[in-house]
This record gives C-alpha cells, sequence and structure tokens, in this order.
C-alpha cells in the first residue's frame, strides 16, 4: 500500500501533540528499525513501529488509526531501551493509544469479555489491561 | 533499618502461592518485614503519557503511607508493583514541577520527595541476608532441577529502574544457584510474555508466550522461575491451550522464586501453595522427587 506523503496529509499540529503527550520528539527518530526488530508484537502488527515512528513524524494520524500496532504494543518498552536516538518509543505508542482513548472509543470491550476469562485472569491482567485499552 | 513490605492485589487472590512462600522464606532466614496496615492499587501499569499525573496518585500514595511510617524501604515481590512504585519514586525525586503538583494535590498528606527506597524482594535478599548465608540455610536442596530466571519486562526496563543492568539476570541466577538448583542461561530471560494483550487475543493466540516457552524448552530448561503473576499465567497457566493450537511441543512449567526458595529452606510444602500452580509444576517437583505435600 502506498502511503502519500505531501503538503495536504502533513500536520504539524499533530506532530506537536504526539509530542506533547509522549514528551519525547519524534524527529530525532532515523528510521533504522531497531524498535521493529526488537518488538516482540512486531509479527502481529499491521505497521511495524518504524513504520508508526514514520507516519508519527508527519502527523499522520489518518492513516494511522484503524491499524493495530499501538494497541498490538504491551509497553514492554523493548524499543525504548534499544532506540539509538533515545526515544521512548513506548511513550509514543501511548501517546497514539490516548489520542483515541480520550474521545471516549474502548478498543476492547469489558462487557464482552467472557466470565470464564474473567474468572482465571490475574487482577494485574485486568486494571493493565483496562487502562492500556479503555478510554 | 525499617523495611515496609507492599503486596499488591493479585498476592492476596490468583498469587497467593508467591506471597505466602516468600514471607515464610523470610521468616526462616530471620529477616522482619513489616506489611503496610494501608496499601492501595499501585496501577499496574505506570503512566507514560506527560500531561496524564492523577495515574501517579495510586502508586505515590502507596510511597507516602511507606514515609509515614518511617520505612527507609519499601520491598515488592510483584514485578508490576516494583516497576510502577519504583517509576513513581524516581518522578517524585527528580520532576520538581510534577512533584510539586502532586503534593498540591494531595493535600491532606505529608509531602512526598522520594525520601523512600523501592527495591524488589530480590535486592533485598542479597543485601539483607547474602547468597552464601541462605547457602547455608538451605535445608533441602533442589538438586537435579534445571531452572532458568525469567525476569520478563518489568524487572529490568526502563533502565534507571532495573534491579540489574539490561541482559543481567544474576540476582536471581545465584539465588537459584544458592539454593542447589542447575541453572540453565536462557536468552529469552527478558522477552516478554504478551503481559496485558492476554485481554485482546482469543485464549491460546499469545504468540509472545508460546514464543518464550519453546525457547525455553529448546534450551534444556525443565523450569522457569518468575516473579510476576501475569508472566505466570501466560507463560504457565496457558500452556494447555498453547499445545492444544499446535503452538508448543513440550511443557516447561513455571514457579514463582519464592516457591523454589521456601521448598530449599524446608517451608511446609502447603505455604507454597503449589495448588495454584499449573499441574505440569507439580509433577515435575514429584519426578524430581522434591516433597510438595505436607
Amino acid at each position: 500500500m502506498t502511503l502519500p506523503i505531501n503538503a495536504q496529509n502533513v500536520s504539524i499540529v499533530s506532530v506537536e501533540k504526539i509530542n506533547k503527550l509522549s514528551g519525547e520528539n519524534v524527529k530525532l527518530c532515523m528510521q533504522c528499525g531497531t524498535c521493529t526488530a526488537s518488538c516482540p508484537m512486531a509479527e502481529e502488527m499491521e505497521f511495524y513501529p518504524r513504520k508508526v515512528m514514520h507516519l508519527s513524524q508527519f502527523g499522520l494520524l489518518s492513516e494511522m488509526e484503524d491499524i493495530n500496532t499501538y494497541w498490538k504494543c504491551a509497553s514492554c518498552h523493548s524499543c525504548s531501551v534499544r532506540c539509538p536516538r533515545g526515544i521512548d518509543i513506548a511513550k509514543v505508542m501511548e501517546a497514539l493509544r490516548q489520542l483515541v482513548l480520550r474521545t471516549s472509543k474502548n478498543y476492547i470491550e469489558p462487557s464482552e469479555m467472557p466470565a470464564e476469562q474473567i474468572k482465571e485472569l490475574p487482577q494485574i491482567a485486568m486494571v493493565a489491561g483496562f487502562r492500556k485499552l479503555t478510554s | 533499618m525499617k523495611i515496609s513490605y507492599y503486596p499488591g492485589c493479585t498476592l492476596k487472590l490468583k498469587a497467593k502461592n508467591l506471597e505466602l512462600a516468600a514471607l515464610a522464606s523470610l521468616q526462616a532466614l530471620g529477616i522482619d518485614v513489616e506489611e503496610m496496615d494501608r496499601w492501595n492499587c499501585c496501577g499496574a501499569v505506570y503512566s507514560l503519557t506527560d500531561d496524564d499525573l492523577i495515574h501517579h496518585i495510586g502508586p505515590v500514595r502507596n510511597l507516602v503511607r511507606a514515609k509515614e511510617r518511617g520505612a527507609d524501604k519499601l520491598v515488592t515481590l510483584c514485578s508490576m508493583c516494583y516497576n510502577t512504585l519504583a517509576r513513581a519514586n524516581q518522578l517524585m525525586r527528580k520532576d520538581q514541577v510534577k512533584r510539586d503538583t502532586i503534593n498540591r494535590f494531595m493535600d491532606d498528606e505529608i509531602d512526598y520527595a522520594g525520601e523512600v527506597e523501592v527495591v524488589h524482594f530480590l535486592t533485598l535478599l542479597e543485601e539483607q541476608v547474602g547468597w552464601d548465608t541462605i547457602k547455608k540455610k538451605v535445608k533441602k536442596p533442589l538438586t537435579g532441577l534445571k531452572v532458568a530466571p525469567y525476569y520478563g519486562c518489568t524487572l529490568q526496563r526502563p533502565q534507571a529502574v532495573g534491579i540489574e543492568p539490561m541482559g543481567s539476570f544474576s540476582l536471581m541466577t545465584r539465588l537459584l544457584e544458592a539454593i542447589g538448583a542447575t541453572v540453565v542461561p536462557f536468552y529469552s530471560a527478558d522477552k516478554c510474555c504478551g503481559s496485558y494483550q492476554v485481554l485482546n487475543v482469543e485464549a491460546g493466540d499469545n504468540d509472545a508466550a508460546a514464543n518464550v516457552i519453546n525457547a525455553a524448552a529448546s534450551a534444556g530448561i525443565e523450569a522457569l522461575a518468575t516473579s510476576c503473576p501475569l508472566c505466570e499465567y501466560n507463560l504457565g497457566k496457558q500452556q494447555d491451550q498453547f499445545m492444544a493450537k499446535g503452538k508448543i511441543t513440550a511443557n516447561v512449567p513455571t514457579f514463582y522464586f519464592t516457591q523454589l526458595l521456601g521448598m530449599a529452606l524446608g517451608v511446609d510444602p502447603e505455604v507454597c501453595h503449589f495448588e495454584l500452580n499449573d499441574s505440569k509444576a507439580v509433577l515435575l517437583l514429584e519426578a524430581k522427587q522434591i516433597q510438595v505435600a505436607a
């Protein structure tokens, strides 16, 4: 899939939003792909972390609207500790999640979870999961 | 030195085997810790957005409680609690603007600036007891059990709160060696188990965890030792599902490191609550002639 990057869809405001929420500067990314190589969830992601960093550099939020990358992120910080540019990429993924969650959208619906699963899960799984995946 | 103990929610219910084995082991080692009389949820995950201070209130309130009680250290067992509390503590030490905002918000509490030190149980064992002492107090060494430490994410990342440098697993390795187990090098010891993503996938579809099990099995590891209830759930309790879906070919039971320590120190096996582990874990110990029933 070709993603056009041009004056029409590049958004400086969105770049600033991502930077402000994450406390990071996505422009520092040099696209080396170490994040993707370190990511235990990369195989399940529609766009690899490197690509999400690239789209973030141009503020292409609409292109990232329906992808699962930041919802698949487990905040394990493997990318953050290895980034040669010192970007805490886990924080960028959190910012992208929050941009959606703060519009009152849930990624998973707690009410639809099977009762059997809720019974089995350790409490920290639910506290952590609901904090990351629900608004 | 006064040490406060923060258990966290999961240790009181699903991971009683982590907590009770640890407390009984400490007693056997002659170390006193005091459970905080009031504690609340740590939040399980540290808030990563820069403008979100409200989610730091939970962990910081626990730190305030420890300071109020005059504690020098706050010890935790659960890896996720450790990470969240240690990062919140670091924030309160280093970021003056956020510290002031949080302290102003909690105006019913004493001010907090990171006075308490958050330590993990493994660090406490090294500093307060020492591996040689543990070795001397072992009554039933776990001879012949091929085990590897599994740290997961939150004991080591980010580096500023890691219990030891990235890629080094010496704390748990030295503990397991001290209790007589055979420690097998394991290069996936800090690979993620999928964490809370278990809510986001069908049962048995957590590939990150299945990959860890496969890596362990091919390294000749018989059991994994962990300190995180979520790792234990994702790795230990999902193996039947992984097997049914053909994602793994061999079982590698998981234990909390405190259960193994407890067994070696001669703690009553019932206190270690092996019935809360996967049944394969008990079968392995029995095969190794390690007594699991009182």
